[in-house]
């Protein structure tokens, strides 16, 4: 008896750590309490004071952020508490969203309550703060400072995406696995950068390279196989969301559920240029993505391997008989595409911070980057990537920051019911 | 090694309420997968707004269960009608990810402080099966038996979830397999085989599309309803895509386009998945694995199911019971 009721415990955790599921996996310490993650601009903020009180007052305990910029608090009773966060022990530049630094969650019996503090930077000193004013002239400020985020979202996704749309193109394939691509770019460059302590910049050439090698390998031994074998595109569809999967832990065994920042760039001062704050590197990283973009646009007018691919991609049949190597055009698309996928999630990495899930969570918007220019299009890729990072950033002046995405999906769901091809589409594409 | 343990909760795992709850989702995937050919990648949604239907009317509104129900019933075929107008005419990869963003919106919604008030933000809500759990005719106690040495017991309130459950998995077999045998059944085989022409034959393609949407979507909404009542509580993650992909792993393994594909996926599918990890947590607590973490135990698993999905997809497509030719793997 004794047996079963310790076996039905065991096999009840092992549920609820199953229910829990990945997308919280938060510390397994924590059974019944509070915790949360401080985080600033997607860096983590640690050294931060946090006091636990219940909610008569009576103090229970203070914690601090630890380098991850979390913290937790075990508590005895499951009800009400009093989070208080210290505002004085906050680093110079930061400030909590809304002003208010307490908060009153209530713990359930047996469960882990997570505590939300946002932060944001602080307005420079002399400067009127953005949330005060709220005249006119902020709202245009803000609307010029999202459009910029916006643009550097979009021009990562459109990395992405071009990748996604060519192997489209080329093969047909729908690729649920392109988002752990991007992860793999960032961790890879994670692994030069921290783990053999490499500068990033030659970690992040290395990772690209890397990434490009196992794009070329991923098409040489799988999925070049599958196709010789005659595997349907639905099949193959499935077939990428099992290579999904399997890629997602197993960069979650080598790189652990936590979140991790590159070990240098990662907290740099803004600069201010006109009506925009950013940090130098996101101007450099930009500047990189439309470099990339570019040239990439540039060898497939321009090229011979690239105006195959564009044969490829309208007309295998026909572009295989006019004596192209359709094989070869593809496992150049892959490597291609493997290496500008790696290159989108170094700049991810570097806007936001590095997790093993960071290419599933953009693996959507890429997807409507993609669909709302065309599926299969190069260009409109670009384009609709472009339009998909606006429309997330500029729509936060109006829907909160945590809806941000779905504004995105919903266009994405509109457009496939008035213009199905997308963009720069051809009709007969949606078949 | 505590193989008592692992055998009993293995055993335990080919019925558990996990299994129920999975093996109705997946019915209804097998209804929109395996018979109609449609890639509806949104089925957790299905699940989601009848355990969130549920609960909010419960706990927010106060109404008491039966209602509840009723709601989740109504948000899922509305959810199918929502979901199926602008999609159903689309090819089968738009179809797909189409079908992911309308989850996703659902999903993050649920999640979001906007609405704290109504969902529970990312805490969900809890505290609305009472009324469900007072219609159970088990007394308080542990039921089950002695299998040998190994003991297979269940306390009653999930005992009662289990019973409702298994309940529901039959009624929903026999529908399918009366349904798929009569004529409506056999257009929506001819939709996964050719939609031209079927059209051709002056049949409403979106139309029989959308009801099979309608009936998969539903059938998946009573998984979602098992899974609040044996949790006790909705989660908004819990109704990821990865779900879906689980369900659809699930259907494959059992065979699509079988009446009892998608239930036998869903017994072997859990029980592969329990035993892999109680096993393997056993062997790196009691210190015969050491180059993994309890913690990368979890993970390994589902690295398993990853591969277990390619090589499914590449060697058997048909899984354990299925028809080769019955399988809508191929583009239209």
């Amino acid at each position: 008896m004794r047996r079963a009721v310790i076996a039905f415990t065991a096999f009840l955790g092992g549920l609820v750590f199953l229910l829990a599921g990945p997308a919280n996996a938060g510390p397994v310490d924590c059974e019944q309490g509070l915790r949360g993650t401080l985080r600033l601009q997607g860096q983590p903020v640690n050294g931060v004071k946090i006091a636990v009180t219940t909610e008569g007052g009576q103090p229970v305990q203070e914690v601090t952020t630890n380098a991850q910029g979390a913290w937790d608090v075990e508590v005895e009773q499951p009800g009400k508490y009093k989070v208080t966060l210290d505002v004085g022990t906050l680093p110079q530049n930061a400030e909590i969203r809304g002003g208010n630094n307490t908060r009153t969650p209530t713990v359930y019996e047996g469960n882990c309550s997570a505590v939300l503090f946002a932060l944001q930077p602080k307005g420079a000193p002399g400067q009127p703060q953005q949330q005060d004013t709220g005249g006119e002239s902020s709202f245009w400020t803000r609307a010029a400072q999202l459009t910029f985020e916006g643009f550097n979202l979009g021009l990562i996704i459109a990395l992405a995406a071009l990748g996604l749309s060519l192997i489209y193109g080329t093969t047909g394939l729908t690729n649920f696995a392109h988002g752990e691509l991007v992860t793999l770019g960032a961790i890879l460059a994670y692994g030069f950068n921290v783990g053999l302590g490499l500068h990033l910049i030659p970690a992040a050439i290395l990772a690209v390279l890397v990434a490009g090698a196992l794009g070329y390998g991923q098409d040489r031994f799988f999925w070049g196989q599958l196709r010789r074998r005659g595997t349907g595109i639905i099949a193959m569809m499935i077939i990428s969301i099992g290579v999904a999967l399997f890629l997602r832990y197993v960069m979650l065994i080598f790189f652990g559920g936590e979140n991790e920042a590159f070990a240098q760039y990662t907290a740099q001062p803004g600069v201010e240029v006109g009506p925009i704050t950013a940090a130098p590197k996101n101007f450099v990283a930009m500047g990189i993505e439309l470099a990339v973009l570019v040239i990439v646009g540039f060898a497939l007018l321009r090229t011979r391997t690239g105006k195959a691919a564009r044969a490829v991609a309208d007309n295998p049949a026909l572009a295989a008989s006019s004596g192209i190597n359709v094989d070869r055009v593809i496992r150049i698309i892959w490597t291609l595409g493997g290496a500008i996928a790696a290159l989108a999630g170094v700049m991810l990495g570097l806007s936001q911070s590095l997790k093993y899930t960071m290419g599933q969570e953009i693996l959507l918007l890429i997807f409507a980057g993609v669909t709302l220019g065309g599926l299969g299009t190069a260009f409109g890729a670009l384009v609709g990537s472009l339009v998909v990072g606006l429309f997330i950033q500029v729509s936060t002046l109006w829907v909160p920051p945590e809806l941000k995405s779905v504004g995105a999906l919903v266009v994405l769901i509109i457009v496939l019911l008035v213009r199905p091809q997308g963009i720069l589409g051809r009709r007969e594409r949606i078949g | 090694m505590d193989w008592i343990t692992i055998i009993s909760t293995t055993l335990k795992a080919a019925i558990n309420v996990e299994t129920v709850l999975y093996a109705l989702a997946a019915i209804g995937i097998n209804i929109h997968f395996g018979y109609t050919g449609l890639l509806n990648f949104g089925q957790a949604a299905f699940m989601g707004v009848a355990g969130y239907g549920l609960a909010v009317t419960v706990t927010v509104l106060g109404l008491p269960f039966w209602v509840g129900i009723f709601v989740g019933l109504a948000a899922a075929v509305l959810l199918a009608l929502l979901m199926g107008i602008p999609t159903l005419q689309l090819r089968a990869d738009y179809l797909a990810i189409v079908t992911i963003a309308a989850a996703e919106i659902i999903r993050l919604i649920f999640r979001s402080v906007a609405f704290k008030d109504v969902f529970g933000g990312s805490d969900g809500r809890r505290g609305f099966s009472e009324g469900f759990h007072a219609l159970s005719p088990f007394p308080e106690g542990e039921y089950g038996f002695n299998l040998g040495p190994i003991p297979i017991f269940f306390p009653h309130w999930q005992l009662w979830v289990m019973v409702v459950g298994w309940a529901l998995i039959a009624l929903c077999c026999g529908i399918v397999y009366l349904l798929m045998k009569s004529p409506w059944g056999r257009v929506l085989k001819a939709i996964r085989e050719d939609e031209d022409a079927v059209r051709s034959l002056g049949k409403s393609v979106f139309s029989y599309k959308m009801q099979s949407l309608v009936l998969g979507g539903v059938i998946g909404c009573l998984g979602g309803f098992i899974y609040g009542l044996a949790a006790g509580s909705v989660q908004p993650d819990v109704f990821g895509t990865e779900t879906t992909f689980y369900l659809y792993t699930m259907v494959i393994l059992g065979g699509a386009a079988r009446v009892l594909g998608p239930v036998v996926g869903a017994m072997v599918f859990w029980v592969l998945l329990v035993l892999i990890y109680n096993t393997l947590a056993e062997a790196v607590g009691s210190g015969y694995i050491t180059f993994l973490t309890v913690y990368q135990v979890g993970a390994v698993r589902w690295i398993l199911v990853g591969l277990g999905l390619i090589l499914l997809l590449i060697f058997r497509p048909q899984g354990i019971f299925g028809d080769k030719r019955e399988i809508a793997i191929d583009a239209r």
